[in-house]
């Protein structure tokens, strides 16, 4: 049984923190499929178009046919454990640091066998799923999980070494006035969050959400205003060392495109918060969660874009809102690399038209708050870092693959259907 | 000797007080807040270029930004619909002498206190005319509140029905600048309307009224308390912005003491 997580002890500040180390990276070009299904929570392998032989590891060429046509496909993840080995020490410094460390291999049901990370619930030559999930390189990697839930089965360090569980963490929500504040902030503490700040831009405003956010334990709400640079160096001069999740719902929408305005006001003030808002609290804020990515169980763990799903393909009736989160979505690509040596995973959360004044005039469905508050939960659970919330994201992204081009066409129809 | 050596002589020696009228320029200092599809106000906001860095390694700068209207600002007569076709109705067009004046000061902060919604009226400025005089052309006039005491979400007041402070009715405006021919109105608040100001005929009067004249407007001014009732001077040049509506500026009165 995996034994509970207690909540860490104040840190020893006689104690050097650890500097972050990182399990090994590099994989082939035919491997990296594994590391964006992994990205978006999916068992994903190769299967040969021409024999339908399920391929593992990833390759070039069917291991029966030969034939270079190997398409990745959704594969059922269940399969047995066959032997198993605990690795007491490494000459890797990550897994050395981190030992024992259990391995094992398990013969898929879809066919292959493959050499994995393995659950410490897993009983010897039990039946297991096996999960796909990013490591702090970034990489797609294998567990074996148990086939049954376990009792905090979460828990488990190789498990939570592969999520951004936001268990004993300390939470940073960036935006007090955006109408998912307090459902954001209230899943976060269900979902163990010890503590959870929230910024609130210009106190010199009511916030009608306020009392609802301070009625939730561990919120305490700070000064921050995303566009305004001063304002985010002193929060994280405050904060910057606690913050093991942060998460950006800092978001500014009008409706209408380029033509539609006859200013670049509004777009000033979209780019303001939603691009050039991410960086500045990527500057501000990133440094220190990045310095402590090793720092025992309330380690800096995860940053988390809200961005719209118009970010991949331009909605014509949020067209200049559609650009500014193309540039966060196009910047956040940029943070990845930043903050990949770190391990700290970028993760975005790709939202359709949510249920708010400014998606009025849309039809339903639109994304609810609690919707989104489950989606970045889950994916902070899984360590994700695509996460599609809600139907319209979600066909948006499948369309998006399908077809870009098709796609745009079919967001750019000028009002003739 | 002549006046100017007298007064630069008079200042050194203390007899003539130079008084900030300003607010600090900061991020957090309240701006005007319209009904969020309309144009908004942009804050005030820095950006450092170099602080004696890699960036530039001797000197320390920033880039600024703001809205005409942002802070303790001036408007000129373009800013409103009224005042559009107003001649030289822009900051870059207004003639200098308009920049320096002699101002008085009605004090209100006794009304203010009980009433946030206080309105200066005819009657107030006539009972304040039997005491001082009348109010002599071409003066600025500013109204007292010592609003700009107020701090954080008291300064605009905003609730459900929108900020409440103190500003004049319609009949004061014309009163001003009808009959008594001022040269500008100031105040202490947001703007130089009332915050219910919308729901006068005509709706926000100081604008409407001042500005069809061709008159000026001061507001978020500070430091009302310490100008006497008469007798100051007001120094108030806006940036010459082309075509600008309106401008952030530095705000002085000299007083003698």
């Amino acid at each position: 049984m995996t034994t509970p997580l207690t909540p860490p002890p104040k840190k020893n500040p006689l104690k050097r923190s650890l500097t972050p180390t990182s399990p090994p990276g590099v994989r082939s070009r035919a491997t990296l499929g594994l590391t964006a299904a992994a990205a978006e929570g999916r068992f994903m392998l190769q299967t040969c178009a021409e024999c339908s032989t399920v391929q593992y590891p990833p390759r070039d060429a069917c291991c029966e046919c030969l034939s270079v046509d190997l398409p990745w496909n959704d594969i059922s993840p269940t399969g047995t454990l066959l032997a198993e080995s605990t690795v007491r020490t490494s000459t890797n410094l990550y897994f050395r640091e981190r030992a024992p460390w259990r391995l094992g291999s398990v013969h898929l049901d879809a066919g292959p066998t493959i050499i994995c990370h393995v659950h410490g619930d897993v009983a010897p030559k039990s039946r297991v799923i096996l999960s796909n999930r990013l490591d702090r390189s970034g990489q797609g990697v294998m567990i074996a999980l148990p086939e049954q839930r376990t009792p905090d089965m979460e828990d488990d360090p190789e498990l939570r070494a592969m999520s951004s569980d936001p268990k004993h963490r300390r939470v940073l929500i960036t935006d007090a006035r955006n109408p998912n504040a307090p459902t954001l902030a209230r899943a976060l503490h269900d979902a163990g969050a010890t503590m959870i700040f929230v910024g609130e831009s210009e106190t010199w405003l009511p916030n009608p959400q306020r009392d609802a956010l301070s009625a939730i334990p561990g919120v305490e709400i700070m000064a921050l205003d995303v566009t305004n640079t001063t304002s985010v160096k002193e929060l994280a001069g405050e904060i910057g060392g606690k913050v093991d999740i942060l998460i950006n719902n800092a978001r500014f929408v009008r409706p209408g495109g380029a033509m539609a305005r006859g200013d670049v006001a509004f777009a000033q003030n979209e780019m303001d918060v939603n691009y050039f808002g991410l960086m500045r609290l990527a500057q501000a804020f990133g440094p220190g969660m990045c310095a402590r990515t090793a720092d025992g169980v309330n380690s800096a763990v995860a940053w988390i874009n809200i961005l719209s799903a118009y970010a991949l393909v331009n909605s014509a009736d949020y067209g200049c809102f559609s650009a500014s989160n193309a540039a966060a979505f196009s910047l956040s690509q940029n943070l990845r690399n930043d903050f990949r040596a770190a391990g700290l995973r970028v993760m975005n959360v790709f939202v359709g038209p949510t249920e708010d004044d400014w998606h009025q005039e849309l039809p339903p469905p639109k994304v609810l708050p609690p919707t989104l508050a489950r989606s970045v939960v889950q994916g902070l659970r899984h360590g994700l870092e695509d996460v599609y919330c809600g139907d319209v994201a979600k066909d948006m992204i499948e369309r998006f693959r399908a077809g870009p081009k098709i796609l745009e066409r079919e967001m750019t129809t000028g009002g003739q259907g | 000797m002549s006046t100017l050596t007298d007064l630069t002589l008079r200042m050194a020696s203390g007899e003539v007080e130079v008084v900030d009228l300003t607010h600090t320029l900061d991020p957090d200092f309240p701006v005007i807040i319209l009904p969020p599809e309309f144009g908004q106000c942009a804050r005030f906001r820095m950006e450092e270029i170099s602080a004696y860095d890699h960036r530039g390694p001797a000197w320390k700068w920033h880039n600024i930004s703001m809205s005409e209207h942002t802070g303790t600002h001036f408007d000129a007569p373009s800013h409103w619909i009224s005042g559009r076709d107003v001649p030289n109705g822009a900051v870059d067009e207004i003639p200098t002498e308009q920049l320096i004046g002699p101002v008085v000061v009605i004090d209100c902060s006794e009304g203010t206190t009980e009433d946030e919604d206080f309105e200066l009226t005819p009657a107030l400025i006539e009972a304040w005319e039997a005491e001082h005089g009348r109010i002599p052309a071409n003066s600025w006039v500013l109204m007292r509140t010592d609003w700009s005491k107020r701090r954080g979400a008291a300064y605009l007041n905003m609730r459900e029905d929108g900020p409440h402070s103190p500003g004049p009715t319609p009949e004061a405006m014309r009163l001003l600048v009808e009959e008594r021919d001022i040269r500008g109105f100031g105040t202490e608040t947001v703007g130089t309307d009332a915050g219910q100001g919308a729901h006068y005929t005509p709706p926000y009067p100081a604008h409407y009224i001042l500005h069809g004249a061709g008159k000026l407007g001061l507001q978020c001014l500070a430091n009302l308390d310490k100008l006497p009732p008469t007798g100051a001077v007001l120094i108030a040049p806006p940036l010459k912005i082309r075509n600008g509506t309106g401008s952030p500026l530095r705000v002085l009165a000299l007083v003698e003491k």
